[in-house]
């Protein structure tokens, strides 16, 4: 794909240097030029959306940033001011917690689960193309729809699940969303319910790009089901899995519109998570300083996270 | 990979295609200049926004579909009175400190906003309202307590059109059939609402959510049994959290209330699965929906017999933002006299239920809607979740919101609301 168009863009500068006089300088600059010209659009869009906003986030963090500041323009340096006010916060560390076991509980369920499903639907049966995209529809509703449709769902009283667990036998009143001990377990599993089908969907087109042979092989060699998983299928899916743990954990460290809709942080702030902590400080309390201190904490966790993505997705490359 | 395969054309490509070459880098070149001027003019447009000389903006939270159609043709009245167009420009409600802020530094605020009288202060603060006074309004037929309302610091910058506040709404058929009086002390609440639990139906329920909605419904509690938001940890307080807890433990409150906004709240009581509730108006244009609920409204319960029931006041109020333009301000400043009239005030109270802010108003509504007269009464002893604590308010309301639902969930009261006392002083 690359080889006509580069050999067409290349083709201006070795020319020009045979038509007229030979002019090496001028000729790398022109190259250069072009070269620049394909990287701005990119660089430009990074500067603006993604330079411009992280830099002023982190210099909020050490600024006195108010409401009065919208109307002055001023918002006075108060040092480390910011930072020592939230890391004092009883709240900041119960929230760093939360984020931390959320994250941990959710990639585990969802991997696991898609995985599952993944192996489950690379055999062939009928129905089975309906099955999987049908399987998709968390992935398709909007996250505050579903946090709205489970919260009901999760009521202690009126609730679908209690009453069908009722039926059973089984835990008809367990306080799904009301008690602080069982409220970060059901955030987890809705959002592990939530993001199956993301895992489903690329550990499945992962699993399509192995080779049959080498199950085949693995076959002929008497190798068992399970071992065949362990040595052939999982080896070979391991890009793949890295993708999908990182972009998991990306977008999992950060989450705010699933537990604003399920339960507020509450109660009694048992699944307050960096992200509500944010959301609290920034735009609830108007402090916008220590919103953002909280903020580029996420920043640096994701950061960490994107480094490791990078050094597989590099390792892989070669 | 593509680096190799360029040398390669650059070298082993023969001359014939000298135009074509240099022509296409200038064609690749232009497309990007004309996307930066573009992106660099829309940004600029954004900035720049012209104002119309006759149109004016108010900025409010009506989007439910009758509240914006409501205030629609109130603008429409106005301004025809005032000979402006007048444009309504609805946000949600948790949005509309932030972007009037934003507005703000970009310097496109609207001509009026209307803020929830719990935020108005923040905004005030910031030095961003004119004084109503200034502007010639005047504050001659409103109580006190609603003029404190729409005030902070002593200046007058928000005209509230109607106030609300919370109530007792009971299901009279439930109340009825089980022989039980209407309950008006926090003793007779208590064993009403266990008298009215069986089955699925809960004597009582009321918001104890993570948001405003629970400290709003906490505060009537706190404040008729004497207790302070400047004292949290006070001996008051603690009593009321009690109370609070003592219902939970009745079985009269559903465990729920923890996870309930006061809508919640409103659909349980309307699904039969409490028998009272407390609410505010707002909810009474949903409860007229459904012909088979008969229900009723009382003052909230007071602690012991004889005591005044001191509600929260709810409701907003129609602001001039300091836009520096004070030919418009003085206009905008008419505007929000004429939303606010007498007669704007009682359409707009006897659509929404709430009681007008214009004492002669309310009195016209008290003979239109007698079925809420008991909350007209509430209204002129209810009080405002600022008038103490001005701005530092939510700092307050969210140490409160998370003390009782620990002690909802289990702590002992005294201890979360002492943490809660030490969280807002700190400010954390």
């Amino acid at each position: 794909m690359t080889t006509p168009t580069s050999t067409v863009s290349a083709q201006a500068p070795s020319t020009t240097s045979l038509a007229a006089a030979p002019d090496p300088g001028r000729i790398a600059r022109r190259r250069r030029l072009a070269q620049w010209g394909f990287v701005a659009p990119a660089v430009v869009f990074m500067l603006l959306f993604f330079g411009y906003p992280l830099v002023r986030n982190v210099v909020m963090s050490f600024q006195d940033y108010t409401p009065k500041t919208f109307f002055t323009g001023e918002a006075p340096f108060n040092g480390a001011d910011n930072w020592s006010h939230v890391f004092q916060d009883a709240l900041f560390g119960k929230a760093l917690w939360h984020t931390l076991v959320f994250t941990a509980g959710s990639l585990l369920g969802q991997f696991c689960i898609g995985l599952a499903l993944a192996v489950f639907f690379s055999r062939r049966f009928p129905l089975n193309g309906v099955l999987r995209s049908l399987i998709l529809l968390p992935w398709l509703v909007p996250m505050v729809v579903s946090g709205i449709v489970w919260r009901r769902i999760l009521d202690q009283d009126t609730g679908v699940l209690n009453s069908f667990l009722d039926t059973l036998g089984i835990g008809g009143h367990t306080p799904w969303l009301t008690s602080p001990e069982m409220a970060l377990l059901s955030v987890v599993l809705v959002n592990i319910w939530i993001g199956i089908p993301f895992n489903m969907v690329i550990l499945y087109g992962g699993l399509q790009e192995i080779p049959k042979e080498l199950h085949e092989a693995a076959a002929l060699d008497g190798a068992s089901a399970w071992r065949t998983f362990r040595s052939v299928t999982l080896p070979m899916l391991k890009p793949v899995v890295t993708v999908v743990l990182v972009l998991g954990f990306m977008s999992t460290v950060k989450i705010l519109d699933l537990i604003l809709a399920l339960t507020d942080g509450g109660p009694a702030d048992a699944t307050q998570t960096l992200g509500t902590l944010t959301y609290q400080n920034s735009f609830v309390q108007l402090d916008f300083g220590a919103g953002a201190v909280v903020g580029n904490v996420l920043i640096l966790i994701s950061a960490v996270f994107a480094v490791f993505y990078l050094r597989a997705n590099r390792t892989e490359g070669k | 990979m593509s680096k190799r395969f360029t040398s390669l054309a650059l070298t082993a490509h023969p001359p014939a295609a000298t135009r074509r070459g240099r022509g296409r880098s200038r064609r690749v070149l232009a497309p990007f200049t004309a996307v930066s001027v573009l992106v660099a003019g829309a940004a600029l447009a954004g900035c720049g926004q012209q104002r119309d000389a006759d149109t004016y903006t108010v900025m409010n939270s009506s989007t439910d579909e009758s509240y914006h159609r409501w205030d629609a043709e109130a603008m429409a009245r106005c301004g025809k009175e005032l000979g402006v167009t007048i444009e309504q420009q609805s946000v949600p409600a948790a949005q509309v400190m932030t972007k009037a802020l934003r507005m703000a530094s970009s310097k496109s605020l609207p001509d009026i906003v209307q803020f929830d009288a719990s935020e108005m202060p923040t905004f005030a603060d910031a030095g961003g309202l004119v004084d109503l006074r200034t502007l010639g309004l005047s504050t001659d037929d409103i109580p006190d307590g609603i003029v404190d309302f729409g005030s902070y610091k002593g200046t007058y910058y928000g005209a509230a059109r109607s106030v609300n506040t919370l109530a007792l709404f009971y299901n009279k058929d439930v109340l009825d059939k089980a022989g039980v009086r209407v309950p008006t002390t926090w003793a007779e609440l208590r064993e009403t609402a266990k008298k009215l639990t069986r089955g699925k139906q809960y004597g009582l329920a009321l918001s104890a959510g993570g948001a405003e909605d629970g400290v709003f419904q906490f505060t009537p509690f706190m404040w008729s049994n004497g207790g302070d938001e400047t004292d949290l940890d006070g001996p008051k307080v603690v009593e009321a959290l009690d109370y609070w807890k003592g219902l939970l433990k009745d079985g009269s409150l559903s465990k729920s209330t923890v996870n309930w906004t006061q809508a919640d709240v409103n659909d349980q009581f309307m699904a039969g699965n409490a028998a009272m509730m407390v609410n505010g108006p707002w909810q009474v244009e949903t409860l007229n929906g459904d012909k088979s609920l008969h229900w009723g409204i009382a003052p909230i319960p007071v602690p012991r017999t004889g005591e005044d029931s001191v509600g929260p006041l709810g409701g907003a109020v129609l602001t001039v933002p300091n836009t520096g333009d004070e030919a418009r301000e003085k206009t905008a400043g008419k505007i929000v006299a004429c939303l606010a009239s007498e007669k704007e005030q009682l359409t707009y109270a006897l659509n929404s239920w709430m009681v007008p802010a214009n004492a002669k108003a309310a009195a016209v509504w008290r003979e239109k809607v007698p079925e809420l007269d008991s909350l007209a009464d509430q209204v002129a002893v209810a009080r405002s979740r600022t008038a103490k604590l001005g701005a530092g308010w939510s700092s307050v309301s969210l140490a409160l919101q998370s003390a009782f639902q620990s002690a909802l969930t289990g702590q002992s009261s005294e201890t979360a609301l002492k943490r809660a006392q030490q969280r807002a002083t700190s400010g954390n």
